[in-house]
């Protein structure tokens, strides 16, 4: 499989909700549609709640992996302004 | 408008975040609310609500007009004022409550009356206008200058247990003079002594024009462009009434007689 390169990665680490959401949709916003975003966490309800809104605001869930006791990294991939 | 999103501070991802959340504003509507410069005419009954969400917001600029002083009989309902700043301009009252609500918020206060002579000039260099006057020469006046200078206004009355609201869109939709063409004769409306006006109400109608002012900034959702909202308090209903634009309006139809400010006699309860 194809290794998917991130054009812009965020670390919110230390973040809590809703702002690990609202650090991540800035990102996404800024960004141009096709690129891909990588979100570095620590936050466990984040892990599985940015996924879903993301999908629910129109982008595209890539992965969403435990890294190591505490991190998560999530890629999204931008669909739509 | 571009958006980076560094434009925000922490502070203000936190503060605004049940804006950015909502799929309709983001960033670059929150962008586009803190852009914005919008001009109000009141700090009143009306003003203050709308102020005061507005500023909540996080709106650029908001001038706010008014030449009258804080009374005790205001506190019913001005809820920006208080017992501690009776006596002082409504303009500095508000001032005050706003720059300590939101630091982000620029708030220009002019202590003055409107006039045909001034109100083009401060217009002018702002995007959106309010009126939260509370007596008809002002209320035509801003309807004209908004009309010839092409300024949308978000326009709002209340008596007693009624209020309405309506959104102009200079060449777009209807103007104050399509629904009402000429000022009431002055005998026929009732003086605020006589009116008189349950405290609630301001506050609902004035938040439904807060609203319709950020939906225009926003671009988002329909306004009450040719539609003139009534809210009747007692009966808890609201009702749309649809006022089409009138060809032979006089400041908007297709041969205004109207091409320049004129008079607006102001002789009508000020309180």
């Amino acid at each position: 499989m194809e290794e998917i390169i991130p054009d812009k990665r965020i670390d919110i680490r230390g973040l809590k909700c809703p702002y690990t959401f609202v650090r991540s949709k800035l990102s996404i916003e800024s960004m141009n549609t096709g690129e891909v975003l990588e979100i570095l966490l620590n936050y466990p309800e984040a892990a599985a709640s940015i996924p879903r809104s993301m999908q629910d605001h129109g982008q595209r869930v890539l992965s969403v992996d435990k890294v190591n006791d505490t991190d998560w990294i999530i890629l999204i991939r931008k669909e739509r302004d | 408008m571009g958006f980076t999103e560094d434009q925000f501070t922490d502070d203000q991802m936190i503060r605004y975040s049940r804006h950015i959340i909502l799929p309709e504003v983001g960033g670059k509507g929150q962008a586009k609310i803190s852009a914005a410069k919008v001009f109000l005419i009141g700090a009143g009954g009306l003003g203050c609500p709308i102020s005061y969400y507005l500023t909540a917001a996080g709106v650029g600029r908001i001038a706010i007009v008014d030449d009258d002083m804080v009374d005790l009989s205001n506190l019913q309902r001005q809820i920006l004022h208080s017992t501690k700043t009776v006596g002082i301009p409504k303009v500095e009252s508000a001032k005050g409550v706003l720059e300590a609500l939101n630091p982000d918020v620029e708030i220009v206060a002019i202590k003055e009356r409107l006039t045909p002579e001034n109100i083009i000039g401060y217009i002018k260099d702002y995007d959106i206008v309010i009126d939260g006057s509370d007596n008809f020469p002002t209320r035509y006046l801003v309807n004209d200058a908004c009309v010839l200078a092409g300024k949308p206004l978000s326009s709002g009355a209340v008596l007693r247990f009624e209020g309405q609201v309506t959104t102009i869109i200079p060449g777009e939709g209807h103007c104050y003079r399509c629904l009402f063409e000429e000022m009431p004769p002055e005998g026929l409306v009732p003086s605020c002594q006589e009116g008189g006006v349950l405290g609630v109400l301001p506050g609902i109608i004035g938040t439904l024009q807060a609203m319709e002012v950020l939906k225009l900034i926003l671009g988002k959702g329909d306004v009450l462009k040719n539609t003139l909202l009534i809210y009747d308090a007692l009966k808890t209903n609201f009702r749309k009434v649809k006022v089409p634009r009138n060809p032979e309006c006089p400041i908007c139809g297709t041969n205004p007689a109207i091409k320049e400010l004129g008079c607006y006699e102001a002789n009508y309860c000020r309180a």
